[in-house]
């Protein structure tokens, strides 16, 4: 199949490692990836911070980027997550409704890689190994915003080598919440560090989930206390082999 | 209070308690520092969160009653004006009395004359959010009448000259020994024996309690519900003290937000499941109490009913932020969400607290007023899968936030980053640019102001060799 990358801005800029391994994941089992070069951002700190008119020329370029594919997929559930469920309601917000339309079918084409993996290429087993203790935290926008369930753990079940511990209190917000880290960043840090407590009860190495965002966050402040655990995108996990 | 032609008016200023004196992160700093704070209310919403997720996932049709009420709520707001006057067609058949309260003023001088008229210097209260919302202790107190509140969570709140930090327990942020200590200092009549074993604090309350209750005879309540279709008015409670309010008294006084009507009597059959379950976790409140205008020879021979708007017509003229008006009180969104268990009510600076507050009190006040609110999430969206009536709170508060007066320099840095990431050759230049400036960060002058606040508690990823961008070229 076919499959155009979305990159999300921050993976891109920050973490590459996240989304070369979803090439090298896709290539592996025996997809073509391509990368449009007019992309991006999604534009959702934009949307969440209060400036859906500067959004709104983010959304035209993610529309006019990805139009002309079947398939998309993002190594995000955030980024997914607002181009599903924000992109439509900032056009027509703005009296787009053309532009407001061709969203909305866009973001039933836009996957996270999760998603992608088990409801279009109907894959569990991606031929991972990776021989680590590794907890997983259900990052908020794919849990309730796009609700993955459970696919990221079916997979990470069928990575070789790979042990699962489950972790305390696994639903509950990390803190990131994009600005909310700057604008509230006393509450965001107290979040953070329930957080960490959790993640170093399980005794991982690595805490995994689909979400750079959150990833940065949480690894910045496990970093900060020396803790021994790291944080590894999920996408990265899934394209380890032996 | 001069209103525009068109033009719904928010709720004024210098009355009630919509409106804190701090900002929220700066509030919410305060409280996070105390340890005692943080401890009683994880306990208390863990609690109330287990409980309340238990007798939910008894019942399998959960979903689709949230769908009944969001739906009952919605045509409600479609058609407000018109179920408003028949609620006072009925009331006013049944031999009750409706007055029309535009704001928060007129609900008050409303309540403080029929009082007056009554000769009494003293009011019973049953747990009401709307009169606290007006600030009605207070006008009554400046008035010469003393309101006695007989909720017990609420009566701590008072005794201890405090504000409500919960919405269905007012008093969450007290723990037993700090209760005990509230009433040996303020209670009158109290035994100075008093120990802080919660039976003995609740007796103690109780005697007080049933003195005053049998003493007063005007009393003032709060209306969870109203009936169009017959003119009644619903109260639902745990602890009995409501039924005592309206059913002893000569005189009752109601004070209802106008949000609160619905059309017929098979409507609360949806609202009685969902309310209890998502609220306290019990299956059925204890005391569901409900009058209609008044009954010769049995309870209050005199019945007014105030209808209070203090906004909330500003709230409904808007499209996305009126379903913040289906709200029904029940504090599944605060026991969810991770800043309030964090914060606590106070930092809201509203008696509208958590999640709900937060889209409610910058609606109700005009969003200058409170326009730090909408930022006091993360966005994470329990509230939402929380609430009984499916109240898209992420979506107002995102919604609510372009509303809000921004800052100029985000203002500017929001524009330029808009304007970079819409080119992108120059975001591919910035990429790298930024890399520079990380580095040049890195030996020693850190983040300017407000991103700083990041490095106050996390370090920043170490900077890529390589943009994916970058890679994907070079490949
Ligand atoms: S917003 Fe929903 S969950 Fe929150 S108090 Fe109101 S009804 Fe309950």
């Amino acid at each position: 199949m076919r499959i155009a990358l979305f990159a999300t801005c921050l993976a891109d800029t920050l973490f590459p490692e996240a989304a070369k391994a979803t090439v090298r994941l896709l290539e592996r089992l025996g997809h073509e990836v391509v990368f449009p070069l007019e992309q991006t951002c999604c534009g959702q700190m934009h949307v969440n911070t209060g400036y859906q008119r500067d959004a709104l020329p983010l959304v035209k370029r993610y529309v006019s980027a990805f139009s002309r594919y079947d398939v998309i997929v993002a190594p995000s559930g955030s980024c997914v997550g607002s181009i599903r469920h924000q992109h439509a309601m900032v056009a027509a917000g703005q009296g787009e409704r053309g532009l407001a339309a061709r969203a909305h079918d866009l973001g039933s084409r836009t996957y996270e890689l999760s998603e992608l993996l088990i409801d279009v290429l109907r894959v569990e087993d991606v031929g991972a190994y990776y021989p680590h203790r590794v907890t997983y935290h259900p990052t908020c926008h794919s849990l309730r915003m796009i609700r993955v369930g459970d696919k990221p753990l079916r997979l990470l079940r069928r990575v070789r080598g790979l042990e699962l511990v489950e972790l305390p209190a696994a639903e509950q917000c990390c803190g990131f919440g994009g600005t909310f880290a700057i604008k509230n960043a006393a509450t965001s840090a107290a979040m953070l560090a329930d957080k960490m407590t959790a993640i170093a009860s399980t005794g991982a190495e690595v805490c995994t989930a689909g979400d750079a965002s959150c990833l940065m966050h949480i690894g910045g402040g496990l970093r900060r206390a020396s803790s021994g655990v790291r944080t590894v995108h999920l996408a990265e996990i899934l394209a380890s082999e032996a | 209070m001069t209103t525009f032609l068109g033009m719904p008016a928010t709720a004024p200023r210098g009355v009630g308690h919509l409106r804190g004196d701090t900002t929220f992160p700066r509030a919410a700093r305060q409280a996070l520092g105390n340890e005692q704070l943080r401890r009683n209310l994880r306990h208390a919403t863990s609690t109330i969160r287990g409980k309340s997720s238990r007798v939910i996932a008894e019942l399998p049709d959960w979903q689709e009653l949230r769908t009944a009420g969001s739906a009952i709520k919605a045509d409600v707001m479609s058609r407000l004006p018109e179920l408003l006057e028949q609620l006072e067609a009925r009331v006013t058949e049944r031999g009750g009395v409706v007055h029309w309260a535009a704001d928060a003023n007129e609900a008050n001088q409303i309540v403080t004359g029929l009082v007056r008229a009554t000769g009494s210097d003293r009011v019973i209260k049953v747990k009401s959010m709307a009169t606290q919302e007006i600030g009605l202790n207070e006008a009554l107190e400046a008035a010469g009448i003393q309101p006695v509140e007989t909720d017990l969570a609420e009566l701590i709140v008072q005794l201890g000259n405090d504000r409500p930090s919960h919405i269905l327990v007012p008093a969450i942020h007290r723990n037993r020994t700090e209760i005990r200590d509230i009433f040996l200092a303020a209670m009158p009549g109290v035994d100075p024996s008093l120990t802080d074993d919660p039976p003995v604090l609740a007796a103690a309350a109780r005697k007080y309690l049933r003195e005053t209750f049998l003493s007063t005879r005007v009393a003032v309540s709060g209306a969870n519900f109203g009936i169009a279709e017959t003119g009644t008015l619903a109260v639902v409670e745990s602890e009995g003290n409501g039924r005592m309010c309206l059913t002893l008294p000569d005189t009752l006084i109601t004070v209802m937000g106008i949000e609160k009507v619905v059309p017929t009597w098979r409507d609360l059959e949806v609202f009685l499941q969902l309310l209890p379950r998502a609220s306290t976790g019990e299956r059925m409140n204890p005391y569901t109490t409900m009058w209609t205008g008044v009954t010769p020879g049995d309870g209050p021979r005199e019945f007014h009913l105030v209808l209070l708007d203090n906004g909330r017509s500003a709230v409904l003229a808007d499209e996305v932020g009126r379903q913040a008006l289906h709200c029904i009180r029940c504090s599944a969104c605060l026991n969810v969400c991770p800043v309030y268990e964090r914060t606590g009510g106070h930092a809201y600076g509203s008696v509208y607290p958590g999640p709900i507050g937060a889209v409610l009190s910058p609606q109700l006040t005009g969003v200058e007023d409170n326009a730090s609110l909408p930022y006091a999430s993360s966005l994470c969206g329990a509230c939402f899968d929380a609430c009984p009536v499916k109240i898209d709170i992420p979506s107002i508060l995102v919604h609510l936030r372009n509303r809000v007066p921004h800052p100029p320099a985000e203002r500017a840095a929001m524009r330029a980053a808009a304007y970079t990431m819409d080119r992108p050759r120059l975001y591919a230049h910035a990429q790298r640019a930024a890399k520079l400036a990380r580095i040049a960060g890195r030996r020693g002058r850190g983040l300017p102001p407000p991103l700083s606040s990041w490095t106050v508690s996390r370090d920043l990823p170490a900077p890529p060799d390589q943009t994916f961008r970058d890679w994907w070229a070079s490949r």
